[in-house]
C-alpha cells in the first residue's frame, strides 16, 4: 500500500522506525523534544522513547556534535541535528577535523557512525545566516557521505540507509520540501546511499540536480518538452558518494550536460561534475556543459532580492535552451 | 585502597620508560627518522602515570598531541607508539596518525588530538555512551591550560554537569599555553574556578609531580563519577621540562625556572622515596632502570626494523 505523505512525516516515519528496530540510535539537538524541532521532524519521538534517547541540547553545536563523536566511537549511533546547516560551522572542527578522519588516522580502528541531520536553503526571507547551501564544503572533504533527498520516498529510505551506515554521514534536508507531499510505500524499503535515479527520461539533455532543485528541473523538462526538448532529469540524491557512472551513462546518450544546485556556483558540485565529464566523456560532449546555481553572493532576506539570487525553473530552462542552441 | 608495592614499582617503571621513550623518539626527530610534529612530554610523566593508575582497561580516554606517556600508561604497546612515530606500518594507525592521533579502543583510548580541546567533548560522549548502558565506567580527558580558552571545552563542562556525566576533566596545567604563559591569557589564575563557576567539583593538585598525590585525587573523582556522583574537574600544576615541540627555543622562560623544576624530576625524585619511604632496596630500583633500558632498545629496534606501508595502502581506511 502507498499512501501520500509529507517529506517531514517520512523523514519522522524512518526515524521511527529505525529507532524501534536499533536501541543505539538516540538524538542530540536543540529544542527537538518538546517542541519537535523548529521544522516539526521529532514530533512526538520524545513521548515514544523517552528524553534518554530524544535529548534536547543547551545551544553548543560544537559540543553535542563532540559528545555524537565519542558516543559513535564507543557503539552509538547517535543522531545530531543542526537546526540550521549554517550552524554546522559553529561545530565544523568536530565535523571536519574528527569526525571524518578519526578512522583513517587510527589506521581503521575505530568507526564513526555518526548522523547529522540538517536543513538548508533559501527562498523563505531567512537572510544570509540562515539561507546557505552547504553540501560542496562536506563533499571536499574525505571521509564524510553526504545526502541531499527531494522527495518524501528518496527522505525516507535514505534516512534509514544512513542509520545503517558505519561512517558519519551528512544528512541534508530543505527547508522549504517539509510541506512537499508524495508516495510513500507502507512496506520497508531502503535506497542505498550514492545511488542516483533518473527522475524523468530524455534524449537531448542531461540535467543532472538533487535536492529541491530537482523541483524546478522537472518543472524546467516540462516546459522544455513543450519546446520539442526532451530533457533526462538525474537526481543524484548523495553527491558524496557520487554517483558519476549514472551520469556519465545520461551524457553518453544526449552529448549535453547542465547541472542545476541551490548552492553558489562558484566551485559548487557544478564544477566538479563538469571536470569529471569532461575527464571522463569529453568526446561524447556536443555543446559546453552550463551550470546553474546561486548568485556568489550572500543569500538575501528581501523578497525580489533573493527570488534573483537564487536558481529557478526559469534559470535551469535558460541553461537547457543554451545547450541546444 | 593503598598503594601495593607492584603499584609503586609499575608507577616508577612507568615514569621511566615515558622518560627514556620520549628521549629515544628525540634523537630519532634529531636524526630525521621522524617527519612532522613531536611534542614531548618529559616532565609530565607522574600525571600519566598517577592518573591511568587509577583508570580501569575498560575506562575511556582522550588526550591531547602531548599524549604518547598518557596512552603508554593507559596500555598502548610503546613498540607500536614507537612505530607510529617512524611511519611504520606496524605503527598503532599503520603509520596514518604519526605522532598526534594515537589510538587503540581496546584499551579505551579515544585518540590524542592535534587540535586544542577537541578531545573532550568526545571523551564525554563516551562518557555518555557508559551511562546509557547502565556500566559504571568512566572517562577522562586529559588536556593543557591552554584548552581552557577553547569554547568547546567550556560547552562541555555544561553539558557534563548538567547530564551528570561519568567524566573527569584532567587539566595538565604546565603554566605555559603552548609559547606563552598561562597567567597572561586568563583572568584568575586558579584554573579550577572555571570549572566551579558552571557547578562542577572541582580539585586542585598543587604538586603533581608527585604520582601518589595524582593517583589519590584521580581515584576520588573516578569512584565518585563511576558510583554516579557526576564530573569532576582536576587542575594538576606540573611542568614540561623540555619545549613545546623540538626545536622551541624557549624565550618565554627562564633557564633558572626550568633548572628549579629539574631538581625536582619526578623520576628522580620518586626513585629515591621507593628507597627512603617505601622500603624499597636500591638494587630492586637499579633492577627497573635496567629493565626499562632493556625495553626501550627492543622498542626501538622493532620501530627501525618494521616495514613502511606500502603506497597502495594510502587510500584504504577511509571508510569502514
Amino acid at each position: 500500500m502507498t499512501r501520500e505523505l509529507t517529506y517531514a512525516q517520512a523523514l519522522r516515519e524512518a526515524l521511527t522506525e529505525e529507532m524501534t528496530r536499533d536501541p543505539n540510535i538516540l538524538l542530540l539537538g536543540e529544542d527537538i523534544g518538546v517542541y519537535g524541532g523548529v521544522f516539526k521532524v521529532t514530533e512526538g519521538l520524545l513521548a515514544k522513547f523517552g528524553p534518554e534517547r530524544v535529548r534536547e541540547t543547551p545551544i553548543s553545536e560544537a559540543g553535542f556534535v563532540g559528545l555524537g563523536v565519542g558516543l559513535a566511537l564507543t557503539g552509538k549511533r547517535p543522531i545530531c541535528e543542526l537546526m540550521f546547516m549554517d550552524f554546522a560551522f559553529v561545530a565544523s572542527d568536530q565535523i571536519f577535523n574528527q569526525a571524518a578522519k578519526m578512522r583513517y588516522m587510527s589506521g581503521g580502528r575505530v568507526k564513526v557512525p555518526l548522523l547529522i541531520r540538517t536543513q538548508q536553503g533559501g527562498g523563505r526571507g531567512n537572510g544570509a545566516q540562515h539561507s546557505q547551501s552547504l553540501e560542496t564544503f562536506f563533499t571536499h572533504i574525505p571521509g564524510l557521505k553526504v545526502v541531499l533527498p527531494a522527495t518524501p520516498y528518496d527522505a525516507k529510505g535514505l534516512l534509514k540507509s544512513a542509520l545503517r551506515e558505519e561512517n558519519p554521514v551528512i544528512f541534508i534536508e530543505h527547508k522549504l520540501l517539509y510541506a512537499t507531499k508524495g508516495p510513500v510505500p507502507e512496506e520497508a524499503y531502503l535506497i542505498p546511499l550514492g545511488k542516483a535515479e533518473v527522475k524523468r527520461g530524455g534524449q537531448d539533455v542531461t540535467l543532472v540536480s538533487y535536492s529541491r532543485t530537482v523541483l524546478h528541473a522537472l518543472e524546467a523538462a516540462e516546459e522544455a518538452a513543450g519546446l520539442g526538448i526532451s530533457v533526462e532529469v538525474i537526481d543524484l540524491r548523495c553527491t558524496a558518494p557520487l554517483d558519476l557512472d549514472a551520469i556519465l551513462a545520461s551524457v553518453r546518450k544526449t552529448g549535453r550536460l547542465v547541472i542545476a544546485h541551490e548552492a553558489h556556483r562558484q566551485l559548487g558540485l557544478g564544477a566538479e561534475i563538469a571536470a569529471l565529464v569532461q575527464e571522463h566523456a569529453f568526446d561524447y560532449l556536443d555543446a559546453p556543459i552550463v551550470r546553474v546555481g546561486a548568485l556568489d553572493i550572500p543569500i538575501p532576506a528581501s523578497k525580489p532580492l533573493e527570488d534573483v539570487a537564487l536558481p529557478g525553473k526559469a534559470q535551469i530552462l535558460a541553461a537547457v535552451k543554451q545547450v541546444v542552441a | 585502597m593503598p598503594l601495593t608495592r607492584p603499584d609503586l614499582l609499575w608507577m616508577y617503571r612507568t615514569m621511566l620508560l615515558i622518560r627514556r621513550f620520549e628521549e629515544r623518539a628525540t634523537q630519532f626527530f634529531l636524526n630525521g627518522q621522524i617527519r612532522g610534529s613531536f611534542h614531548p612530554c618529559i616532565g609530565q610523566e607522574a600525571t600519566a602515570v598517577g592518573a591511568c593508575l587509577a583508570l580501569r582497561r575498560d575506562d575511556t580516554m582522550t588526550c591531547t598531541y602531548r599524549g604518547h606517556g598518557q596512552s603508554i600508561a593507559k596500555g598502548l604497546d610503546p613498540q607500536e607508539a614507537m612505530a607510529e612515530l617512524l611511519g611504520r606500518r606496524t605503527g598503532c594507525s599503520k603509520g596514518k596518525g604519526g605522532s598526534m592521533h594515537y589510538t587503540d579502543p581496546a584499551i579505551g583510548l579515544l585518540g590524542e588530538n592535534a587540535i586544542v580541546g577537541a578531545g573532550v567533548p568526545i571523551a564525554c560522549g563516551a562518557a555518555l555512551t557508559a551511562q546509557l548502558d547502565k556500566t559504571d565506567r568512566v572517562s577522562l580527558t586529559f588536556f593543557g591550560d591552554g584548552a581552557v580558552n577553547q569554547g568547546v571545552f567550556l560547552e562541555t563542562l555544561n553539558l557534563a554537569v548538567i547530564w551528570k556525566l561519568p567524566v573527569i576533566f584532567f587539566c595538565e596545567n604546565n603554566l605555559y599555553s603552548e609559547m606563552t604563559p598561562i597567567r597572561a591569557m586568563v583572568g584568575p589564575e586558579r584554573l579550577t574556578r572555571r570549572a566551579e563557576a558552571f557547578g562542577m567539583r572541582s580539585v586542585l593538585i598543587p604538586d603533581a609531580y608527585d604520582p601518589i598525590a595524582v593517583y589519590e585525587t584521580t581515584l576520588a573523582a573516578v569512584e565518585r563519577a563511576r558510583g554516579g556522583g557526576g564530573p569532576t574537574f582536576i587542575e594538576a600544576l606540573t611542568y614540561r621540562l623540555v619545549g613545546h615541540m623540538i626545536g622551541d627555543n624557549e624565550p618565554y622562560r627562564t633557564k633558572e625556572e626550568v633548572a628549579e623544576w629539574r631538581k625536582r624530576d619526578s623520576t628522580v625524585v620518586f626513585s629515591q622515596r621507593l628507597v627512603a619511604e617505601f622500603g624499597f632496596s636500591p638494587a630492586e630500583v637499579a633492577a627497573v632502570e635496567a629493565e626499562v633500558a632493556a625495553e626501550i632498545a627492543e622498542i626501538a629496534r622493532f620501530a627501525e626494523q618494521s616495514p613502511w606501508p606500502e603506497p597502495s595502502e594510502v587510500g584504504a581506511d577511509v571508510f569502514a
